[in-house]
């Protein structure tokens, strides 16, 4: 793959280094994360290219990248890296920062699917798989995906069709509330 | 022994064959279990991959409430497991975190409640020997593969109760019940976990390069011990064939296995709720077929 990366602020290493908590510098591109990804063959850019392209400041290749969507956050690179970086928290982290940047993302799953896990936990206190399911489906169009499952799931008491709240769903409002107040950039 | 019992959302839907068997095989043991009054959910990968602070507030919530039951904490569901034991990780270690979620939660939490994966519990805290000695019906010729997936080893300084490469714990739990374990080199591999969501054709490859290595390693059915492993493997092996031909592979929890041969009955454990049956997996194993 030939593309010319365009050296950038250093300031995206420093910044990764602090949301994830971890030594992005140190990586020495062993590809140890590569190899045992799961989802590598899904890519466009692996594990440790994002490690590398952090390191030249690509800004835009990295947040806008696929990679961090596909991301199954299995921990493997993470507990395998020789340098003891925490590359899942770097997936994280690059994730949270496309959101905020509000970056035009090459796959937008991932967001919606998190944006509907959460709203359904904001409102319950729990997970309500199948108002879940509905609002992802809304977002995405993907209208037909996993409907033949859904009669087996129902027959087998896998899919509830009401919620189950928690008692204390209330609280849970305040505490996404005051999470978003704690991490509103300045 | 006692514990503060965390069930998690998907125990109360997807998985509610693994609430029922883990609570049948705790009541049997004599292991008894509190559920968390009002718990909420953990976050899960959602949470961590939208923001850091919901991540550990969600789980601390929990356990401040576990933390007034005065009980460790215990729970079945893989996700919920490591999300708690990396917020109690964060608490401890990044005095920022502490003080953030303490803010967020509006109360004091330090980090003291401990965190129990069921398999712990039963393996380590029950122990091996004492469960070969209740076992009334052996799994008698019953070959399974051990899948732990990622979450109970990963990252091996949050979880760490077996090795984060190869594990055993469920092997030995599963021997002492009987069964033969087989050797094979996918435990901790990936199913692509919530990704079933978002991009289903990679967990359809996952799971067809899991269970093909399972078969070829001589296994009939895999055990697991997480809703989404399970999940993924059972109600998802129809998209998992679309990769090519694997013969129909019961994937059951654990505990089910080990209920069974603990001498609990099939609707006790929550059997008929696989989508891919053991029925005549089991009716072929005498000690197995109660």
């Amino acid at each position: 793959m030939t593309r010319t990366v365009l050296w950038g602020a250093d300031d995206l290493l420093q910044e990764v280094q602090d949301r994830a908590g971890t030594p992005v510098g140190a990586c020495f591109q062993c590809h140890k994360c590569t190899t045992g990804c799961p989802m590598g063959p899904e890519m466009d850019f692996l594990p440790s290219q994002i490690m590398r392209l952090v390191h030249l400041g690509a800004e835009t290749e990295v947040l806008g990248s696929q990679a961090i969507w596909l991301c199954a956050s299995c921990e493997t690179c993470t507990a395998r890296c020789p340098m003891g970086i925490d590359i899942a928290a770097v997936m994280d982290a690059l994730r949270i920062m496309a959101i905020q940047r509000k970056v035009a993302l090459s796959d937008t799953h991932g967001k919606h699917f998190n944006r509907s896990f959460l709203g359904s936990v904001r409102r319950h206190g729990r997970v309500f798989e199948a108002g879940m399911m509905a609002a992802y489906k809304l977002r995405t169009l993907d209208l037909l995906a996993d409907v033949g499952k859904v009669p087996g799931m129902l027959a087998k008491g896998k899919l509830a069709l009401l919620p189950h709240r928690s008692g204390s769903a209330k609280e849970v409002r305040d505490i996404f509330r005051r999470a978003a107040e704690e991490e509103r950039e300045p | 022994m006692k514990y503060a019992f965390f069930p998690g959302c998907s125990l109360e839907s997807t998985a509610w064959d693994f609430d029922r068997s883990t609570r049948a095989v705790c009541g049997k043991l004599g292991i008894e279990l509190v559920d968390i009054p009002d718990w909420v959910c953990c976050g899960s990968t959602p949470a961590h991959a939208t923001s850091a602070a919901l991540a550990v507030a969600l789980p601390v919530m929990n356990l401040q409430k576990a933390q007034s039951l005065g009980l460790p904490v215990m729970t079945a569901c893989a996700s919920c497991y490591a999300r708690l034991r990396t917020a109690n990780y964060k608490v401890r270690t990044e005095p920022e975190d502490r003080r953030r979620a303490e803010r967020i939660t509006g109360g004091p939490y330090a980090g003291q409640t401990e965190v129990h994966h069921v398999l712990d519990v039963l393996v380590n805290h029950f122990g091996v020997r004492r469960i070969r000695a209740k076992v009334e019906q052996p799994l008698a010729g019953l070959r399974v593969a051990c899948y732990y997936g990622c979450l109970l080893t990963r990252p091996p300084e949050v979880v760490a109760f077996d090795n984060p490469e190869h594990p055993i714990a469920m092997d030995d739990l599963l021997a002492a019940a009987g069964a033969e374990p087989v050797e094979w080199p996918y435990k901790t591999e990936c199913c692509g976990a919530s990704l079933a969501m978002t991009n289903a054709k990679a967990v359809g490859r996952l799971g067809y390069k899991l269970l093909t290595m399972a078969r070829q390693a001589g296994a009939e059915c895999l055990a697991v011990a997480c809703p989404l492993c399970q999940m993924n493997l059972d109600l998802r092996q129809a998209d998992a064939k679309a990769n090519g031909d694997i013969p129909q592979t019961p994937v059951l929890y654990v505990t089910q296995l080990l209920g069974l041969a603990l001498g609990l009955g099939r609707d006790e454990l929550g059997i008929e709720a696989l989508t891919v049956s053991a029925d005549s997996l089991l009716a072929a194993k005498p000690g197995a077929s109660s």
